[in-house]
């Protein structure tokens, strides 16, 4: 099972992640324990999932949009968001329109190609979890975090740009 | 020049120690061949044919002597003893040791540059005229602008893995010296009737497979929405753009799927989010990104106009370069002069150490320590009393770096091609070479009056063939180099008026040793329908069409046209 961070810690991962079958099937769900289902799955069996009385969590494939589960915000303890491979990058837009716009604030979970160089980035798009591919050098990737100290732009972990802090704090030297 | 403040100084160094444990943990090991990949193209190394290339950004094509000299030192120190100018306003070194670039990348940080994105599918360095700041004919000046986008650009957390490189260029003046027109987005800075800076803004403009003229989606962005509309159009297409086919993955392609309109108006849907957000800018940015900005301190120049009248008269060959090389200037008693780094006989665009330490001399002495290159592949002095131009001119005619040809045919954009390159299909170089060679006759040359001629050794167009007023690019054909010519490119709107249009092919492609032959063709044609010298090849090919021309370069190689299919 992948190395599961949160909020900078390593922590034991209480989920489980569901996937459709290959064939596009469906997977079933037992009736017990916090699971995280495809957003199909959801989109199918919502009431079913519901009803089962345990947290829910979803996950977006790339190509599937923070709009697709806007609505339904409210029910999900975690939204994971997967990353096919690592040169795909709409999980970073999904991260910030999810946080910014629709004002999620429970548990994002980046999954997929999860690699130690992206966890930065991928925080400041607003994921607060990671599941480290398996491969990773779980024991350095914190450092990952602190390899840079300061950014130019807007972020989740940093709403207010540099430009506007630089000016309000006095004139440059 | 932009002085880092701090931060930006402590970013640079950042990166610098990353990229340092990214390569320790590659060569140890930990770090798969796969993922270092995207990570080292992220800081300008490639690997190609021979060894790594090395891609510095050299941002929006300022330097300072000192940054040449460091420049020189790295060439020195870690490569053959020369780097190549690209056409994006980079530099480019083709032989450094993986293990040393983490090194030279510091050795960069202490000059306050980087290779920081100059490759992979992130925003690219950001362009801009070579003459920003002090063109007479300039209404905004870009270089503000040009250090905002990149401050903004470098490590955007969102926008790191697009789907495909992504440029920027921005012009701020009536003519388009940046090709803003053929970018991925082109800013054309501009003033509304009260004075104040805007932008109009193309999007999907850009050269490779399939080369695109830009759309403008707005014609006037005030200055202060420049970052949110950029989030904005970016967001578009890191969500939309395609990732399942290289070759269709620029933003171009999502503009010309969507259409322009409906491109348009998901990214002002987008930005209706962002606009007047906390990414919206404020005068005290401007204000401190322009106190940044070294300026140099003019000086009247009395006498000036007429002794540099004296000597023009006197001597006919400054005279020429004066003509071709020499750039008016709005500061009275100034002007910008080029370096021309394309002397026959020498891969356009290279330089080596020595002379970059000579360039660097030179202009400490001669424009206020600061250069620029250019996407010509050349270098400029922006800054030069008109009094001591013939004094420059002097100085750089033993170095090589006279070569009155700027704006005529052999001033050629060359991509390094197939001596260096692994994409290519064929060889750049040696064709410039034996096309200089074939046109060295200077009163020839001036008579042919202004061309652009671009080369490219393959169709990502890194030789930008397709703006070439003559373009050639370099194809396959069953293991063999052959060479295909478009003519009618134009890179941008020019003192003629003409915007920025395609070449389109002439006909079946050539062999490398006619190519010579064939664009004498080309040029006789021109001579023979031309109005009068005041008629560029450009303005002809766009009166008469392609077929006079075609008819006279392909009547006597029908042979050739028969092997050959288009
Ligand atoms: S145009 Fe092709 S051959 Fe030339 S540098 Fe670019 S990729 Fe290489």
């Amino acid at each position: 099972m992948a190395t599961l961070i949160k909020k900078r810690r390593f922590v034991a991962d209480s989920w489980q992640l569901l996937e459709c079958a290959a064939d596009g099937a469906l997977p079933e769900v037992t009736d017990t324990g916090a699971v995280i289902v495809p957003l199909a799955l959801w989109r199918a069996r919502r009431d079913a999932l519901l009803a089962r009385g345990h947290a829910i969590g979803v996950w977006l494939d790339s190509g599937e949009s923070a709009e697709d589960i806007a609505a339904d915000l409210n029910h999900f303890a975690v939204v994971a968001v997967s990353f096919p491979t690592l040169s795909d990058g709409r999980g970073y837009s999904t991260a910030r329109l999810l946080r910014e716009r629709h004002g999620f604030t429970g548990e994002l979970r980046a999954i997929g190609e999860v690699r130690r160089d992206q966890l930065l980035f991928l925080e400041r798009c607003g994921f607060d979890a990671f599941a480290l591919r398996d491969d990773q050098d779980a024991e350095h990737a914190l450092e990952a975090f602190e390899e840079f100290s300061e950014a130019y732009q807007v972020s989740v972990t940093q709403p207010v740009p540099l430009f506007r802090r630089r000016a309000s704090s006095g004139p440059a030297a | 020049m932009y002085v880092y403040d701090e931060i930006d100084q402590r970013l640079v160094d950042e990166r610098v120690a990353q990229f340092r444990d990214q390569t320790r943990r590659f060569l140890a090991g930990t770090l798969s061949e796969d993922e270092f990949r995207a990570l080292r193209l992220r800081n300008g190394l490639y690997i190609q044919r021979h060894a790594p290339m090395l891609r510095v950004a050299i941002p929006y094509g300022l330097l300072t002597s000192a940054q040449l000299r460091k420049l020189a030192h790295i060439a020195r120190t870690y490569d053959r003893g020369y780097g190549h100018m690209s056409t994006r306003q980079n530099i480019q070194y083709n032989w450094p040791r993986l293990e040393e670039v983490p090194q030279i990348l510091a050795e960069l940080a202490s000059v306050q540059m980087h290779a920081i994105q100059t490759s992979g599918n992130c925003v690219r360095n950001t362009t801009t005229d070579q003459f920003a700041g002090v063109a007479d004919d300039e209404i905004v000046d870009p270089l503000v602008w040009c250090e905002m986008i990149r401050q903004w650009s470098t490590f955007h957390p969102e926008f790191t893995w697009l789907p495909r490189k992504f440029k920027i260029a921005v012009n701020g003046s009536r003519a388009d010296r940046a090709a803003v027109e053929v970018h991925d987005i082109g800013l054309h800075a501009m003033r509304a009737d009260n004075g104040a800076v805007g932008f109009k803004v193309l999007v999907g403009g850009g050269l490779g497979r399939t080369p695109v003229i830009g759309h403008v989606i707005r014609e006037f962005l005030p200055w202060q929405h420049l970052l949110t509309y950029l989030d904005a159009i970016l967001r578009v297409y890191n969500r939309f753009g395609r990732r399942d086919n290289i070759h269709k993955a620029r933003i171009k392609i999502l503009v010309k799927e969507y259409g322009p309109e409906r491109f348009r108006e998901e990214v002002e849907a987008e930005w209706a989010h962002l606009k007047d957000g906390p990414a919206t800018l404020i005068p005290e940015e401007i204000r401190r990104l322009e106190s940044r900005f070294t300026r140099p301190q003019y000086l009247q120049q009395p006498g000036a106009e007429a002794a540099l009248e004296r000597q023009l008269a006197a001597d006919r060959a400054f005279a020429k370069w004066h003509q071709r090389n020499v750039f008016p200037h709005k500061q009275p008693g100034y002007a910008a002069v080029t370096l021309s780094l394309k002397r026959t006989g020498v891969p356009p665009g290279d330089i080596t150490a020595g002379e970059m330490d000579a360039v660097a001399e030179l202009a400490d002495h001669y424009s206020f320590g600061e250069l620029r290159v250019t996407h010509e592949q050349n270098l400029v002095f922006a800054d030069v009393r008109k009094a001591d131009l013939h004094a420059l001119w002097r100085t750089l005619r033993p170095l090589g770096f006279a070569t009155p040809n700027i704006g005529l045919l052999t001033n050629i954009i060359c991509c390094p091609g197939g001596d260096f390159c692994s994409l290519a299909n064929a060889k750049s170089i040696p064709v410039a070479a034996a096309i200089q060679q074939r046109f060295d006759d200077l009163d020839y040359l001036f008579d042919i009056g202004e061309l652009d001629l671009n080369i490219s050794g393959c169709i990502n167009s890194c030789g930008h063939h397709h703006v070439g007023h003559i373009g050639i690019l370099g194809v396959d054909k069953n293991g063999e180099e052959w060479y295909q010519v478009e003519i009618g490119g134009n890179q941008g709107r020019t003192g003629h008026g003409v915007g920025a249009s395609l070449g389109k092919v002439i006909g079946p492609s050539f062999a490398r040793a006619e190519v010579p032959d064939v664009i004498e063709r080309l040029i006789g044609c021109y001579l023979e329908y031309r109005d009068s010298e005041a008629e560029r090849f450009i303005d002809v090919v766009h009166r008469i069409g392609h077929d006079p021309f075609k008819k006279s370069v392909y009547a006597s190689v029908a042979k050739v046209a028969a092997a050959e299919p288009a």
